[in-house]
């Protein structure tokens, strides 16, 4: 009964997310990643793109899972670089520690288990708190959540010898390592000599694996159920949905994506900080700018938007120093060309008038 | 709404396809003759690129725009500073030199993406990256690539842990325990207070390495306070604390832009200690509109003194300050003699532009290890086959607005 | 002593901090969109001064003046460009995005102009302070300054909003715009004259912020706008006095974690401060409440 009153009321949202069979964004990844794949093969393209090709899928991976945040669930999160930088300093520390006990493959596993894990509760401990509040104090405290997670892991300091973990938040001599013991974490010099593992084909198998998720979880009875709270949540509770089950169910997915992304990050370069370029809050708002660009609630605008503006500032390093300049420029001109009302009417206009002169030709024709 | 997102995807499909040309024109600029024949790896291309110029081309990554852009612009114009003056004295070995630089926005993944795209252009030599971290990060491929990768400031350990990677500044660990030795071996204080960055490699790097050696000697380490990247604007608390614990020295492991800052509020709050740095400090007396009185009496152990009066740092600074306006700080001073270190290297293998990327990687390894320059950072500077350079550190003490000897 | 000495440190700190929060909020409270780019209003400002003052050799009242007139002026042309067009789009984060990308636009825009060399900035304030307490005390001059500013900013703000037609205007346009265009407001006008007042406020905070801490980068306003607007929202988001309140305490707390806590980690706790007080109060010190309507 409930889930029938739920089809009725969300019949507006889904028309607005935009969101169009999930058959359709699965074909388009893996078209869009035989091309890809094609290029490589023979040899076209450029090793500086071949070098994009991971940083941009994980980007994409992690656009989708705030899109579930903001377009699905409707709450705006600027943190979630944050759960990006746990799946990656969980798993490149367990990467650390079992490089050479388990084979290759296996290991990668695993890392990407954990840090998926550690995300997965990360967000769902986060949760609780930062859901009881509403519009931008929850925004804030996303972002702050974000930055203290990034203070933490940059005065944290992880070693193992022979009698186990040693942990510290002020100095490695605080951790009083054996000789031989071998330091995890090293504060600000974070993480080294991380395994490369993640690669392009890799990626685009997460990618496949967050968007089959995200795509299940909008089109499941909790998918309706999230989304009939973000249009409304009065009438959603006196229908007898659980608000604060299925938003710590919709939040804590996208966290856990988020850490998905993080595992790829930390396997694809052997360095890991916990800075602000890395993690930091402007990365979140980075990540935002993918997904409201891509369209709020899009799944397949977010990876789109994600690979094509992960690019762009690649693609201008011909103009040199102009090059961010232009990148904010276009950043403005293209967001007020695809929101503006007027810019929209405009362009409503503009298509109803060649429909018309098609239409127009063909019939003296 | 349908339309609307028809027409981004249309807005960045029409993007990407741009994008595609964009990768393709900027790899066949260098490899002109070898993109139609060549469907091997990227490396492959490069390197046929390479036999088809009569140019060395030498790429220089570092932060050209963000927080750090100072750094990063210091490196890559005395880069470009160099190859200028190479050229116009005959060259490398007889071949004209080509410079192209590269922003990383102080981002290990995009300092990665610059090598790439220096790649595609045909380098095959890189100067940089000019920070620890993202110099870490290249190294894992330079090493694959085997190309010769000089690092003019990178200075954390791992750095150079490649026999490729060769740097020109001293180690964090060198100048850690360097500072230590100096200021207990001239009794300069007992009592020391630390102000570093918690959030940078470079700062926490020697400060490790310091306490280590600071307890060592005997030295009491009174207070040891961090800031952060984002919370580097109020030093009071720091200061404080070092004032309070009765340090007569403070020792500053960062750079000047914060340590400007630091002597400012010292001053306000009328704490005069002896302030001793490393050579991140360099470049504080010619941030613009400084009072330099503040600096009277700082100590800094570097290898370079963009004031000192013998030719070879009158005429960089000269030429420096004519094409790109400022004082050079020690980046620019590593960097430049990167360039002279490579080119005398080329020399002493005979190296020629149109050896492969790997067989001048090779030449140079060797190569590195016989040559002795005289450059900005030390006069007879030689390095290691682990990549380390051999070169005293001299410290200098400011002495009305200009750095003294303090030998 | 040290107790006292970093109290003034923190009301020091804490009074920028108001400053900017202010600006912060009054767009927050009558535009109702979040100006990422508010913080890099300051970096512009301070380099105007600068130029003013070191370079041209005027004297600082001069710089300051023409600083707020420029800033006011980029304020209100920034809105009708960039923020105006998308006031009616169908999500409020179009204009967010926005503004971020005005942010990078005026950060970059620094960048090519100014370099990315540190400009040491010269304290507009050139009063030395006061001694107290047999010179165990010290307090700046421009410490004593700030404070002072950022309360007659706080009051003439409030004479103004309750007092005057404008600022009737736009507690109206705060409240609900297609209510106050009925009554005869012109919204266009009043949401300008906002940013002209955010935007000059934020001139100001920029003499001071640089005057305090006198060291200018294309990057200077990046941070202390996000300490800002973590202020604002912590003394509740579009409320005055909850701006200047918030400020302070942020201020203060940041200068005392730092002291008695841990230095590396007073990010996370002034972060943390935060969240607690949002999870008390859920909608900061001074928020209002609003209820919700069935």
């Amino acid at each position: 009964m409930t889930d029938k009153i739920l089809k009725a009321m969300t019949l507006k949202g889904k028309a607005a997310a935009g969101r169009k069979s999930p058959a359709a964004t699965y074909a388009f990844v893996i078209a869009a990643y035989a091309v890809l794949e094609l290029f490589i093969r023979t040899g076209v393209m450029s090793s500086h793109l071949q070098g994009l090709l991971v940083p941009m899928v994980y980007y994409a991976i992690v656009a989708v899972g705030l899109n579930i945040c903001v377009g699905i669930l409707g709450e705006l999160s600027l943190g979630h670089a944050g759960f990006m930088c746990i799946g990656a300093f969980g798993s490149a520390v367990f990467s650390l520690l079992t490089d050479g006990v388990l084979p290759d493959g296996l290991r990668f596993l695993f890392a990407f288990l954990v840090g998926v894990a550690l995300s997965t509760l990360f967000g769902f401990l986060i949760g609780i708190p930062v859901l009881r509040l509403n519009g931008d104090y929850l925004a804030i405290v996303t972002l702050a959540f974000g930055e203290i997670i990034k203070n933490l892991l940059n005065a944290l300091y992880l070693g193992i010898d022979e009698n186990g973990l040693h942990a510290s938040l002020s100095n490695q001599m605080a951790l009083g390592l054996s000789p031989d013991g071998k330091m995890l974490i090293n504060g600000a010099m974070g993480v080294t000599g991380t395994p490369h593992d993640a690669n392009f084909t890799i990626s685009v198998v997460v990618l496949l694996i967050a968007l089959f998720f995200a795509q299940n979880l909008v089109h499941s009875k909790h998918g309706r159920a999230i989304m009939a709270i973000r249009d409304n949540r009065i009438a959603a509770e006196s229908i007898g949905i659980n608000i604060v089950r299925y938003k710590m169910q919709a939040f804590t997915i996208s966290a856990a994506i988020a850490g998905a992304a993080g595992v790829l990050f930390s396997h694809n370069i052997s360095t890991l900080q916990a800075t602000s370029q890395n993690f930091g809050y402007n990365v979140s708002i980075m990540i935002l700018v993918y997904v409201v660009l891509g369209g709020i609630g899009n799944l397949r605008g977010s990876v789109i938007a994600a690979s094509v503006l992960y690019l762009l500032p690649e693609l201008l390093r011909g103009l040199n120093k102009y090059r961010m300049l232009i990148y904010s420029i276009v950043l403005i001109a293209v967001m007020i060309f695809n929101w503006a009302p007027a810019a929209i009417t405009w362009r409503e206009n503009l298509a109803a008038k060649i429909r018309a002169g098609r239409h127009g030709r063909k019939e003296n024709a | 709404m349908k339309k609307t997102s028809r027409i981004i995807s249309a807005v960045m499909v029409s993007a990407m396809a741009v994008s595609m040309l964009a990768g393709c024109g900027s790899s066949s600029t260098g490899s002109a003759s070898s993109t139609a024949a060549s469907t091997a790896a990227a490396s492959a291309d490069t390197e046929s690129a390479a036999a088809s110029g009569a140019t060395f081309k030498i790429g220089a990554i570092g932060p050209l725009t963000g927080g750090a852009a100072a750094y990063g612009n210091a490196v890559c114009n005395a880069a470009e500073l160099a190859a200028k003056e190479i050229n116009a004295n005959g060259g490398m070995n007889g071949y004209q030199v080509e410079v192209k630089t590269e922003d990383d926005e102080l981002d290990n993944q995009k300092s990665v993406n610059a090598y790439n795209t220096l790649k595609d252009w045909g380098m095959q030599m890189l100067v940089g990256p000019t920070t620890s971290a993202c110099s870490i990060a290249v190294s894992e491929y330079t090493k694959d690539d085997n190309m010769f990768q000089i690092t003019p400031s990178g200075s954390a350990v791992d750095c150079v842990k490649y026999d490729n990677v060769f740097r020109v500044c001293f180690s964090d660990p060198a100048q850690g325990t360097a500072s230590a030795d100096y200021i207990a071996e001239h009794q300069l204080a007992s009592k020391i207070g630390i102000i570093y960055d918690s959030s940078d490699v470079y700062s926490s790097g020697i400060t490790q390495n310091f306490v280590t050696e600071a307890q060592a000697k005997g030295l009491t380490i009174v207070s040891q306070e961090a800031f952060t990247a984002d919370n580097k604007t109020d030093f009071s608390v720091q200061l404080q604390k070092a004032k309070d614990g009765g340090a007569d020295l403070v020792f500053l492991p960062i750079y000047y832009t914060e340590a400007s800052l630091i002597l400012q509020q010292a001053n306000t709050m009328g704490y005069k200690p002896t302030f001793f740095g490393c050579d991140g400090l360099d470049g504080i007396l010619s941030v613009d509109n400084f009072d330099t009185s503040l600096a009277e009496g700082v100590m800094l152990l570097t290898p370079f003194a963009a004031d000192a009066d013998d030719d070879l740092t009158r005429n960089f600074v000269a030429a420096y300050e004519k094409d790109y306006g400022g004082t050079p700080n020690q980046f620019a001073a590593d960097s430049y003699d990167a360039m002279y270190a490579i080119k005398a290297a080329v020399e002493k293998a005979n190296i020629t532009p149109d050896m492969s990327v790997s067989d001048i990687c090779e030449a140079m390894k060797t190569a590195m290890t016989q040559i002795t320059i005289d450059g900005l950072t030390s006069s007879g500077m030689t390095w290691q086959a682990s990549g380390e350079p051999n070169k005293e550190p001299k410290a200098v003490i400011i002495k009305n607005g200009a750095y003294v000897s303090a030998e | 002593m040290s107790f006292l000495t970093s109290l003034v440190n923190g009301l020091s700190l804490g009074s920028i901090y108001a400053i900017i929060a202010l600006g912060y909020t009054m767009v927050y409270g009558i535009a109702k969109m979040l100006n990422f780019a508010h913080g890099d209003f300051i970096m512009v400002g301070s380099y105007i001064i600068f130029i003013c003052v070191s370079t041209a050799g005027l004297p600082p009242a001069v710089g300051i003046l023409l600083a707020i007139i420029l800033c006011t002026l980029l304020g209100i042309g920034t809105e009708k460009v960039a923020y105006k067009p998308l006031r009616h789009a169908k999500s409020n984060l179009a204009v967010l995005i926005t503004a971020i990308g005005v942010s990078y636009l005026l950060e970059n825009l620094a960048l090519l102009i100014f370099g990315a060399d540190t400009k040491s900035f010269t304290n507009v304030v050139t009063w030395p302070g006061l001694t107290l307490f047999g010179g165990q005390l010290r307090i700046q001059g421009v410490t004593i300054v700030t404070i002072l500013v950022s309360l007659a900013i706080l009051i003439v703000l409030q004479l103004f909003i309750n007092h005057t037609k404008n600022g009737q205007a736009m507690l109206a346009v705060a409240q609900d715009q297609g209510a106050a265009t009925l009554m005869g407001i012109d919204v266009n006008k009043t949401i300008s004259l906002t940013f002209a007042i955010g935007s000059g406020l934020a001139a100001i905070a920029g003499a001071l912020l640089c005057s305090a801490y006198p060291s200018l980068t294309p990057y200077t306003g990046a941070m202390p706008g996000i300490k800002a607007f973590v202020a604002a929202v912590l003394g509740g988001i579009g409320s005055i006095p909850g701006a200047m309140i918030g400020g302070l305490v942020l201020g203060i707390v940041e200068i005392l974690s730092k002291t008695y806590i841990s230095s590396q980690l007073s990010d996370a706790i002034v972060f943390g401060i935060l969240v607690v007080v949002l999870l008390v109060k859920p909608t900061g010190l001074l928020g209002k409440v609003t209820q919700e309507k069935v």
